[in-house]
This record gives structure tokens, C-alpha cells and sequence, in this order.
């Protein structure tokens, strides 16, 4: 089988096609990328750069990176764990494992924000006991993580289950029958196998943990220099009617989303065969 | 003849410490937590759960999420197909970087995408100065709601159909072109078929998506009750007033009717299918 390859347009049809998709592109997301930072260099160069002299701005920045900082190792460690049980090994439940796994994706990002204000809250089920020991989870950073854990949790284990179950396990049934032991055949044969779906799915996991807005929203409380990370902090200055300010914080934001892509789309192109599946194209 | 063993022998190592932190993050972060979704609503006992999610406002939410999720993943299906046909098909400059642009919805965060489709689609901004004169106005209406949902969806049905197209079998277009099929004809009797089940996978995931945005939706809504709010805002104005069953009713809904949506949908991909393998 072949498949039909690429050919310069020719017809009246394949032009009017082309100009079709490049205009629903160019409309749906290029000009809103571009008002990013047209808004946010409105009022000059001058103004832009005043919005992150702002302390508050500042302390969503660093609890950004913090919150991120925190959740993108933890859930790298489960998505290697995940994947070496799920693709190394053959076992019963196995489907219901990955539908788990793949269950925080399909999940609206508030409702991943409402189930920890249902455990921890003022009325939630084990809020009013941790607030009689002294322990404050809701509205602190607390919540944040593990709202931004729910959210984050299947990037990296899906890109590294496919993978490594297409690569099988024979090299590392080599590695051990010739003597090696668990961890130096998990980090010498393994990891090296899988670093670059290792990387990729760490970089889609920081975006999200970066960019996350609906779960951390609802238990954040919106406490401006404490628990507003950036993106709760564009929405305060949004809704403060300080434009300049809002899109100054996601001309960053959208920056970070700009390397992500740009990276994403290097590891894709560069090192094809040893992503997944679903991303070599 | 042994009874089966629920795990396969193996000389690999690690097995028991893998599976077992992988089933207590899964009980922590996901088990755990949709177990009070799925328990607290019932507080409310049967005949209180009903009344909260039958409140007008709730149903005009569910109503606006499920109506507008569904449109936005229609459209996306429509010119997904345009621009997947386009990227994989055409050779012209900026081909790549147009496939890379495709997933920035994924890659933007949703609150900057809200404010940015805020602005462009209000009165003064760069396409609702337009089309206002005309009459249309997108921001803070139910359109809105709608062109939020198209953004946030735009990648899934690109990214489900463009695999499948590439592996599309040159020799059966030519077939049909050789026995006198018109280009229109081989595209609707031979190339669409054999899409169906990407496009039906790539319409359920935007569908999923987009019903449960929040980011990109509420600052372009306007958010007004029984007009343009949507069921996740309803979530979080009555978390805001202590109403913690109230709010998880509306979730637990939310979940199954997407679950229901979803399902309905894998059956129509099952009978897809077998129709294309027939």
C-alpha cells in the first residue's frame, strides 16, 4: 500500500480549499494569539513592563513555578511507575487501569476543582475535622497541588504507556536474565528508550500545570499575593478592568504556550521514532 | 489444567512497587475524590436532588453547555476536515508551521484564550467591529459561548482524522478515478467513508471538551442567567454559596450526560465501522 504523498495545488478547488483552511486557521487562532500582545502593548512598552513590577504579580509568577515545581516531578514518577506495571507486565484489569488514568482528561476542569472542596472544605467530608487539628487545605497552596495534580496526572503516563508497550520487554528480560539488577536495567536500559516521550510528556504536563485555570479557581480562593497563580491573576486584573495588566500576565502566559509548541513540534520532527504513536507525524 | 493467574509470569523486577504506587495516586487523586462527586449529591435525598438539577436555571445551563458543545464540535468537524485535507495533501509554504499552530488551543491556557476571544468579538474589537454593523453580536451572547467551544475543540478532529488520511490507500482513489468517478464522487463515496470513524472519535473528544470549558467561556459569556451561563459556572456560584450537594448534583449530571453523549457516540463508531469493513 501507498499513500498519495503531497502535491502542489493545482486546481481551481484545491486553491479554494487551501485559502479555506489557512483563513480558519489565520481567524481562530492566530488573531487571538496576536491580541495578546496587542492589548498588552496598548499603552507602550513603558506600561507593559510596569504590570510585573507589581508584587502581586511577581508572587503569582513564583507560585506558578512553585505549584508546577512541585506537581510536574510527582506526576513524572507516577507516569514511569503506571508504565512499567501497565506495559512490562500481563495483567487482569489492566483496560480498567488505563481508563483510570485517562478518566482526569475527560473530567470538566471545575468539577476536578469541586471534588477537593468536597473532601476538604468548610462542609466537606474530612474539612471540618482537619480544621479542628489546625489544618487548612482549601484556599491555601495545598489545594492548588492537588487540584493541579488531578488535572496533570495522565500526560506523562500517556505518553510513555504506548511506548513502552510497543517496545516490549525483551531488553530488559535480556538485561536481568544476564544478571542485571531492577533498578540498573530500569535506568539503563529503560529510561534511555523512553526519554524523549519522557521529556515530551513532561513538557505538555508543565503547560498544563502552568496554564490550569478552572480547578485551581475553584479552591483557590482568589487571595491576591498568596493563592492567585497567573492565570487567577489575569483574571483579577481582567475583572479589575486593568487590560493592560490581564494581557501583560498572558502575554507570559502565551509565551510559555509558544515554547511549548515550539519544542513539542522540534521533538516531534527530530526524534519521531521515539515518541508514541500518535506522534509521529 | 491450572486456574488462570491474574498476572503473567515475568523475571522483570518492580512489579509490586509500580502497580502499587500507581494504585494509590490513582486512589488518592482520582478514586477518592469522584466517590464524594458521585455520594454527596444524595444528601439532598432523591426528591431534593431532582428539584436541584430541574431549577430553570439549571436546566437553561445544561441546556446552553450540551446545545453549544455540540455545534462547536459540528463546525470543528466541517473544517477539521478542510484543513486536515489541506495539511496533508497540499504542498505549499508554511505547511509546517500551520500543522504546528494547530495545537496551540492545547498549549495556551484557557483564562488567556478567554480574554482573548473577549477581546476580538467585542463591539470595538478587531472582528466585532464588524460584524456589529451587521447586526451580530458574539460577545457576552450564547454565540460567544459557541466560538469560545470552536477554539478550545479545533486540534481534536485534526489530530484524529490527519493519521488516517496519510495512511489512506492511493490505489483506491485511483480505482475510482480509473472507473469514471468525478472528484466529487470520489470524495464522497470513497475517501469519507473510510474517515467516518476518525471523525466521529475527533467530533466526541471536542464534544467533551468543549462541555466542560470554563476558562475560555466565562469571560466571553457574559454570563447572564438563563441566557448565556454555562452548567460549570452554575458549579461554581453554588460552591460559592456553601451549597456542596447542590453543586455536586449539577456535576454528577454533567458527568452522566457526557458518559451517556460518549457512549452513544462509540456505538454510531462501532456501526461505522462494520459498515466500512462490509
Amino acid at each position: 500500500m501507498r499513500s498519495v504523498g503531497l502535491k502542489r495545488p493545482a486546481s481551481l478547488g484545491a486553491f479554494l480549499l487551501l485559502a479555506v483552511a489557512v483563513a480558519w486557521l489565520a481567524v481562530v487562532i492566530v488573531l487571538p494569539l496576536i491580541s495578546v500582545f496587542a492589548e498588552a502593548l496598548r499603552k507602550g512598552v513603558g506600561e507593559y513592563l510596569e504590570a510585573f513590577r507589581d508584587p502581586d504579580a511577581q508572587a503569582a509568577i513564583r507560585l506558578t513555578l512553585l505549584v508546577a515545581g512541585i506537581c510536574v516531578p510527582l506526576n513524572a514518577v507516577f507516569g514511569l511507575a503506571a508504565a512499567w506495571a501497565v506495559a512490562k507486565f500481563d495483567f487482569r484489569g489492566k483496560g480498567f487501569l488505563l481508563t483510570l488514568i485517562d478518566l482526569p482528561f475527560s473530567i470538566s476542569p471545575v468539577i476536578s476543582g469541586l471534588v477537593w472542596v468536597l473532601l476538604f472544605g468548610a462542609n466537606g467530608w474530612f474539612g471540618p475535622a482537619l480544621e479542628a487539628a489546625g489544618i487548612r487545605i482549601i484556599f491555601t497552596v495545598s489545594a492548588l497541588v492537588l487540584a493541579t495534580l488531578l488535572v496533570t496526572l495522565p500526560f506523562v503516563a500517556r505518553e510513555l504507556i504506548p511506548l513502552m508497550a510497543e517496545q516490549g520487554a525483551d531488553e530488559e528480560t535480556a538485561a536481568v536474565t544476564l544478571g542485571a539488577g531492577g533498578w540498573t536495567t530500569f535506568t539503563r536500559v529503560t529510561l534511555p528508550n523512553v526519554k524523549w516521550a519522557l521529556l515530551y510528556g513532561v513538557l505538555l504536563c508543565t503547560a498544563r500545570a502552568m496554564g490550569e485555570f478552572g480547578a485551581v479557581s475553584v479552591v483557590s480562593g482568589h487571595i491576591r499575593g498568596k493563592t492567585n497563580t497567573m492565570p487567577l491573576h489575569v483574571e483579577v486584573l481582567y475583572n479589575e478592568y486593568d487590560f493592560v495588566g490581564a494581557f501583560a500576565v498572558a502575554s507570559l502566559l502565551a509565551g510559555l504556550a509558544l515554547v511549548t509548541l515550539a519544542l513539542k513540534t522540534g521533538l516531534e520532527w527530530r526524534y519521531a521514532g521515539e515518541l508514541s504513536a500518535g506522534r509521529r507525524h | 489444567m491450572t486456574a488462570r493467574r491474574w498476572i503473567e509470569p515475568s523475571v522483570l523486577p518492580g512489579f509490586g512497587p509500580a502497580l502499587g504506587f500507581t494504585l494509590f495516586w490513582l486512589g488518592l487523586l482520582v478514586v477518592l475524590p469522584l466517590a464524594a462527586l458521585v455520594a454527596r449529591p444524595w444528601e439532598l435525598g432523591l426528591e431534593g436532588f431532582w428539584r436541584s438539577v430541574t431549577e430553570p436555571r439549571v436546566l437553561a445551563a445544561l441546556r446552553l453547555s450540551f446545545g453549544a458543545a455540540l455545534a462547536a464540535a459540528a463546525v470543528n468537524v466541517v473544517f477539521g476536515l478542510v484543513v486536515t485535507w489541506v495539511l496533508v495533501r497540499y504542498d505549499f509554504p508554511g505547511r509546517r508551521f500551520a500543522d504546528a499552530v494547530v495545537d496551540l488551543p492545547f498549549a495556551l491556557p484557557t483564562a488567556v484564550a478567554g480574554i482573548a476571544l473577549t477581546a476580538i468579538y467585542a463591539g470595538n474589537g478587531w472582528i466585532g467591529s464588524f460584524l456589529e454593523p451587521l447586526g451580530i453580536k458574539v460577545a457576552y451572547t450564547p454565540l460567544g459561548v459557541l466560538v469560545a467551544m470552536v477554539f478550545v475543540g479545533l486540534p481534536f478532529v485534526v489530530r484524529s482524522v490527519q493519521p488516517v488520511m496519510q495512511d489512506l490507500d492511493a490505489e483506491l482513489e485511483e480505482a475510482a478515478e480509473t472507473l469514471g468517478a468525478n472528484p466529487v464522487q470520489r470524495v464522497v463515496k470513497v475517501i469519507l467513508p473510510a474517515l467516518a470513524p476518525a471523525c466521529v472519535t475527533g467530533f466526541a473528544l471536542a464534544f467533551a471538551r468543549a462541555l466542560g470549558e470554563y476558562g475560555s467561556v466565562i469571560f466571553i459569556a457574559g454570563n447572564m442567567p438563563l441566557v448565556s451561563e454555562i452548567a460549570p459556572l452554575l458549579i461554581v456560584i453554588r460552591l460559592e454559596q456553601f451549597d456542596y450537594a447542590g453543586a455536586a448534583a449539577v456535576g454528577l449530571v454533567m458527568l452522566g450526560l457526557a458518559a451517556l453523549g460518549l457512549l452513544t457516540i462509540n456505538l454510531s463508531q462501532v456501526i461505522l465501522a462494520r459498515r466500512g469493513a462490509a
